[in-house]
């Protein structure tokens, strides 16, 4: 009888897995990884503030769903992020995974969930291999290909009539990469290429070349403490006033205004968001997060806002069948939510078609110093590797 | 290649040299005194950069602000010392390598906590900007500030350590610990007041460096491994070998920067040159470095006999 019991117990258990794994799941799970820690850990807890925001603002669902998030720190290291990665996939089975902010980090972690079929979200880091040959079904991002604000960038200095540019950026990989983005669409010469040391301190030897050198216009690809450093000093130098400078949009965003301050007023840059981008869905998110957080969003929090409303418009659209990996991917490549940026679409190398604007730092209606936007440089702008992208 | 763009390399090579100095002397004597590595000493560089931060805003005067910002990273650097760093002296340098790598992570923390991962620190608007100091040579009046405080600081250091008594217990300190114990010298209190000393020039540093540098978490890490070449190339326990040794590595990297990328286009082709000039500069202070303890392996101005 006892056995007879056990049995009956175990089957009808069996039963429900397989009718749950047919039907809708009862939650969907996330794993999160991001740098959190040390000294670029603000962009990952920018972008995990507002990914958990946009599901809070949803009464803690995605689609529909209870929606559980892992987060875990990569602490800056690869291998620390591919462990993770390891745990959340293998382990803990998640549904999603999302958050790496690095690109050699996201490089190290992502084959994790190729291998097993689980999907992959970029909230920001999209490298060129893996928009060309490399590209991955199982691979998506929501955010902007790592050359594509460069390019804007170079577009606009083209745009703006200025014949000869200056290029700085850290001797590394992304350095190259982010001139090459550049050089791709600025029409002008190019009088210099300086490759500086990365972690960089004094620039006092490079502004003065480059007033020396008397350009149209300089180009600096210079993330995080870098770029801040050289910022203040090229004005305090008074060198604004001289050469004009331009900046890819994350190097002039609210984290790198809150610490250089007035400094700042009058920087042009290129982004493919502003916090003034006139849309409902883009209203909504920065009140709510400014009223969550106390501060101004950056453009690595509109980037966490919508991988989650992304993610919650796939497993909506699906009705919540989120074991059916297919399905999911199809809903992603629909790509139907609200995003903040506005009009957004998925090329087949499952990278983003969207628009890139110009926007210079100014004082708002209530003296606070924000991005406003002024023009628009491209106009569904898609990457430069599609091509050699064999995906459908 | 003009003499004005020269001049102002070597104007930006002092000035980044002096900059240096007021990090390496305080490194210098806590390491040549102490006989104590602490890495440390780049956190409270960060820690005087925040406080300025604060005072700053809080009193609406950058001198103010600076100058409040002294003592009071002087009195946490003495606290720090008699709280932790103390029991560490008698430890072999792998310890307290360890044990200071400690203290990096946890004041990163405790800074985070306390002001967030940045803080803001404006150049005063009467020297931002630039000072025509030659015809046609332009030259930021804040670096200007900056090369002034740092001589007037060397010049201050080299009185206070040559001419008064507490410099000649700092001296006798660096030269034969052992023996001025044996003296009766109250080592304890020489320790704590040189520490704080230290402090207080990491703070006059890192107040001063806020205008031109990222004030963020991690700050003090970067300009540590610089001040460390410095006080090494310089003679550990000497102040006049740091002052030299800063001017050394700042001149040394600045010319590296500006005018090797340029010395290799005259000798190779464009893409050669374009990819070893920066590589060869940014290694320029360590070959320095390597040239010097080839020749004076401990350094130019040992304080140890």
């Amino acid at each position: 009888m006892k056995i007879r019991s056990a049995v009956a117990v175990a089957t009808a258990a069996a039963a429900c897995a397989l009718a749950l794994n047919a039907n809708a799941a009862d939650k969907v799970k996330i794993g999160f990884i991001a740098t959190l820690s040390g000294p670029s850990g603000a962009i990952g807890a920018d972008i995990r503030d507002a990914f958990q925001l946009a599901i809070k603002v949803n009464g803690g669902k995605l689609g529909g769903l209870p929606a559980e998030v892992l987060v875990g720190d990569d602490q800056f290291k690869p291998d620390v992020g591919r462990q993770l990665a390891e745990k959340y996939v293998k382990s803990e089975r998640v549904n999603f995974l999302t958050g790496i902010v690095f690109s050699n980090i996201m490089l190290a972690a992502v084959p994790i969930a190729f291998e097993n079929k689980t999907i992959y979200v970029s909230p920001n880091a999209a490298p060129s291999p893996l928009a060309g040959k490399q590209c991955n079904p199982y691979f998506f991002v929501a955010s902007w290909p790592n050359d594509a604000y460069h390019e804007a960038a170079g577009q606009h200095a083209s745009n703006r009539g200025y014949k000869s540019a200056y290029l700085i950026a850290p001797n590394y990989q992304a350095g190259k990469d982010s001139l090459a983005g550049f050089k791709r669409f600025y029409k002008g010469s190019v009088v210099a290429e300086v490759y500086t040391q990365l972690g960089q301190l004094d620039y006092a030897a490079e502004i003065a070349q480059v007033r020396a050198a008397k350009p149209d216009t300089l180009y600096i690809f210079l993330p995080g403490g870098m770029g801040i450093n050289f910022i203040k000093q090229y004005v305090g130098a008074g060198m604004s006033s001289q050469v004009p400078l331009i900046v890819p949009g994350f190097g002039s965003d609210q984290d790198i205004i809150r610490p250089v301050g007035n400094a700042m007023l009058g920087l042009f840059d290129t982004a493919h968001w502003a916090m003034d981008l006139d849309n409902a869905a883009n209203k909504r998110f920065v009140a709510a997060f400014e009223k969550e957080y106390k501060r101004l969003p950056t453009v690595f929090a509109a980037q966490g806002w919508d991988t989650a409303m992304l993610i919650g418009a796939a497993v909506r659209d699906t009705k919540g069948k989120i074991e059916d990996i297919e399905a999911v991917r199809k809903a992603l490549r629909a790509a139907k939510f609200e995003s903040v940026r506005g009009a957004f679409k998925f090329n087949r190398n499952q990278y983003p078609i969207q628009n890139y604007y110009l926007r210079v730092v100014a004082k708002d209606s209530q003296g606070r110093i924000v991005n406003k936007t002024i023009g628009t440089v491209f106009k569904d702008h898609g990457d430069a590797y599609v091509q050699d992208c064999a995906m459908k | 290649m003009s003499w004005i763009l020269i001049v102002e390399q070597s104007l930006n090579g002092l000035q980044f040299g002096l900059m240096l100095f007021l990090l390496a002397a305080g490194l210098t004597l806590v390491f040549g005194i102490m006989d104590m590595i602490n890495l440390a000493h780049g956190s409270l560089y960060m820690l005087g950069a925040f406080l300025a931060s604060t005072f700053v805003a809080l009193t609406g005067s950058f001198t103010a602000g600076v100058l409040l910002a002294i003592p009071a990273t002087a009195v946490l650097g003495m606290l720090l010392e008699i709280t932790v760093l103390r029991t560490l002296y008698a430890r072999d340098h792998l310890s307290q390598v360890l044990a200071t790598f400690a203290l990096i992570l946890i004041l990163n923390e405790v800074v985070r906590l306390v002001w967030g991962s940045d803080a803001a620190l404006p150049m005063p608007a009467a020297l931002s900007g630039p000072v025509e100091l030659l015809p046609g040579l332009q030259y930021p009046a804040y670096r200007l500030v900056i090369i002034g405080v740092g001589i007037l600081v060397a010049l201050l250091l080299f009185v206070l350590v040559t001419k008064t008594k507490v410099g000649m217990l700092v001296r006798a300190g660096a030269s034969n610990r052992e023996m001025a114990l044996a003296m009766g010298v109250n080592i304890k209190l020489l320790f704590t007041l040189v520490f704080g000393a230290g402090a207080a020039l990491c703070a006059l540093a890192g107040a001063l460096l806020a205008p031109l540098f990222a004030v963020q978490v991690g700050m003090g890490e970067n300009i540590l491994i610089l001040a460390f070449v410095v006080i090494v190339i310089g003679g550990i326990g000497s102040i006049r070998g740091a002052l030299v040794g800063a001017v050394l590595v700042g001149v040394v990297d600045t010319i590296g920067r500006a005018f090797l990328p340029l010395l290799f286009g005259l000798f190779f082709q464009p893409r050669v040159a374009s990819a070893a000039g920066p590589a060869i500069a940014s290694v320029a202070i360590y070959l320095l470095m390597a040239v010097v303890l080839y020749f004076r392996p401990k350094g130019l101005f040992p304080a140890r006999g």
